[in-house]
């Protein structure tokens, strides 16, 4: 484990952008983004970002490649530019969590290799949740704020920021900026109990998993539930595109005159031309629709990935919802006992 | 307040008057209010609110909930009862279906879990009910911008666009069956935006397209995930509608006698 005192922290971040583009959660206009570093920002080190981290992996529309028609031949161009190393710093612990999620979908055969370069390319250094708010509940889903993943785990504890490195890759970024900080004591952090306490206070900490999993979808499916649920939901696409593990995405051909750009972009399964096929949306209703997102996340996920669920608890969408129907309204009402 | 008005309607289901109720419903956390359908008067006391949370504007769920048949209540704060009329108007929802309950605002506020305050939704700090301020007050700030100004402003403000189409599935002058940028085979669904002029265009295209019928609401603005002002564009274009038609214009009250814009603004293509 390293540290340095907070006073250092402008030189660590200096240090870090000079090798590799440092991005990192800045408040600005009543927003917090990550932003690249530059200096004199407000950096936000308590809540968590507006959007999530993942549009660093998997952002929201890309090219994937180009097609050019000359005559009768047809030339496929790799448009792909040489990928740069980057740094995501402050990333919370739910977000760190949402990271395994997309790896299970994006890296399992076959590789989605536009994922993995940037995957291979981020360094991911965590920050423990200090300060979790009300909207707040990864322990739900088994997550430790206190203890966060990430190829590089941070703390701030008083004026001082602890560094510990989780991966190989996270120790030899580490070492690259040994003159900066000084060994620690791995016990030098005090307050991981603090974290956990605040965290397992939190409204809804309680909330119940146990109920669901991948075996529950005869439980679920058929309830009457799903239209009081999904009665007011208006069918747009912000619940899935702030969720930080949705990872559902369209494939997209632009006409240029003389050719093809393909692009990929984020799709939703609250969209009316989701999965469109020749007959249509397979899901005909809002419920439907409404029902399949939250099914993915508390059955159809879990069911292919060993029971762990597609939510890690961060709570954008209580946040973002335009009527605040979130996961939390959907576990309490599903998994009431009567 | 709220207790008396779950007796209203409470009254109303006992007496078969209506059989359902568009109302709010409590959330987990206070602040999380959602709209909602109730059966009973049982629902009605366990769950129906109405507080300072309770921005949603239910008229759209008409244009649904008439389809299914039967009677309805609805709740309508002072700005939500335009849209009523609008939908009525273009015969989007049936007038006889519906049992109006009109209910005082003393504006709506949202939730920042953050900073742990509540926060006055952007469209009441102008609210023509209200009579704080004058309708117009926000829209002439950015008249007087320049126009380099001005790009900038709307720059900053749309470039944060996420495409998730809240603003247009909340809007009671948007209700068409089937929207031309859900389909892909329209060749302007912009899913994959190539480029965000693309998203300036989507919020100035739209703006247009309910000009005449927008009845500022404002659920654009407060529906948006991104914080976009986006009733501003259509709260100017309801001022140049007023200037050059006057108070009651309305493309939805079109005679054939209607000027031409160029005649009215002047200018206009005459060369």
């Amino acid at each position: 484990m390293r540290k340095l005192s907070l006073v250092s922290l402008p030189l660590l971040f200096a240090a870090i952008d000079e090798r590799m583009p440092l991005y990192l959660p800045v408040r600005s206009d009543g927003r917090v983004e990550f932003t690249r570093w530059m200096g004199g920002q407000d950096i936000a080190f308590t809540g968590n970002t507006d959007r999530s981290a993942k549009d660093f992996f998997f952002p929201q529309s890309e090219e994937l490649m180009r097609l050019r028609r000359e005559g009768k031949r047809v030339e496929v161009l790799d448009t792909r530019r040489e990928a740069e190393d980057f740094v995501l710093f402050g990333v919370r612990p739910c977000d760190v969590k949402s990271f395994d999620i997309l790896d299970s979908v994006f890296l399992a055969g076959p590789v989605d290799s536009y994922y993995a370069t940037r995957r291979e390319h981020g360094v991911v250094v965590s920050l423990a949740c200090h300060l979790p708010s009300s909207t707040c509940f990864c322990s739900a889903f088994g997550i430790d704020a206190a203890d966060p993943a990430g190829d590089v785990a941070a703390w701030l504890a008083g004026d001082t920021l602890y560094l510990r490195a989780n991966t190989e890759k996270g120790e030899r970024w580490l070492a690259a900026y040994d003159t900066l900080t000084e060994p620690s004591d791995e016990n030098a952090i005090a307050d991981l109990q603090q974290i956990r306490d605040k965290v397992s206070a939190l409204p809804l900490a309680k909330l119940n998993t146990a109920v669901f999993g991948g075996d529950k979808l005869a439980t679920f499916f058929d309830l009457p539930d799903w239209e009081s649920l999904s009665v007011a939901c208006l069918g747009c696409g912000t619940c899935t595109f702030v969720c930080p593990t949705c990872q559902c995405y369209d494939i997209v051909d632009f006409y240029t005159g003389h050719g093809i750009q393909r692009l990929r972009c984020w799709d939703s399964c609250m969209y009316s031309d989701f999965t469109k096929m020749a007959h249509g949306n397979p899901r005909t209703t809002q419920r439907e629709r409404f029902r399949q997102r939250f099914m993915h996340k508390l059955v159809y996920y879990p069911a292919e990935h060993e029971g762990v669920f597609g939510c890690v608890g961060c709570g954008r969408c209580l946040r973002k919802c335009p009527q605040a129907l979130h996961i939390a309204k959907v576990m309490r009402t599903l998994g009431k006992e009567d | 307040m709220q207790n008396e008005m779950i007796a209203n309607v409470s009254a109303l289901l006992a007496d078969g008057k209506v059989d359902r109720v568009l109302g709010w419903k409590r959330g987990e956390l206070g602040w999380d209010v959602s709209p909602a359908v109730f059966h009973t008067p049982r629902e009605l006391q366990q769950e129906f609110v109405y507080d300072r949370y309770c921005g949603a504007n239910l008229s759209k769920y008409l244009v649904a909930e008439c389809r299914k048949g039967g009677r309805l209540a609805i709740f309508l704060k002072p700005c939500d009862r335009p849209a009523f009329e609008l939908l009525v108007k273009e015969h989007r929802i049936s007038r006889e279906m519906c049992h109006v309950l009109e209910v005082p605002c003393s504006g709506s506020y949202s939730y920042d879990p953050e900073a742990e305050e509540d926060r006055l939704d952007i469209r009441c700090a102008a609210c023509e009910h209200a009579d704080a301020h004058p309708l117009h007050k926000q829209v002439e700030d950015i008249e007087a911008m320049t126009p380099a100004e001005r790009f900038a402003f709307w720059q900053g403000e749309l470039s944060r666009c996420i495409r998730c189409n809240a603003c247009r599935n909340a809007c009671p002058a948007c209700t068409c069956e089937s929207c031309v940028f859900d389909n892909p085979a329209s060749g302007v669904a912009q899913k994959a935006a190539t480029n965000s002029f693309e998203e300036n265009l989507f919020h100035i295209i739209r703006a247009f397209h309910v000009a005449g019928r927008c009845v500022d609401c404002g659920e654009c603005s407060r529906v948006c995930p991104q914080h976009i002002p986006l009733h501003l564009l259509n709260r100017k274009l309801i001022k140049e509608l007023r200037n050059a038609y006057g108070e009651d214009a309305s493309l939805t009250a079109f005679c054939e006698t209607d000027p031409e814009p160029s005649d009215v603004i002047g200018g206009g293509n005459r060369a």
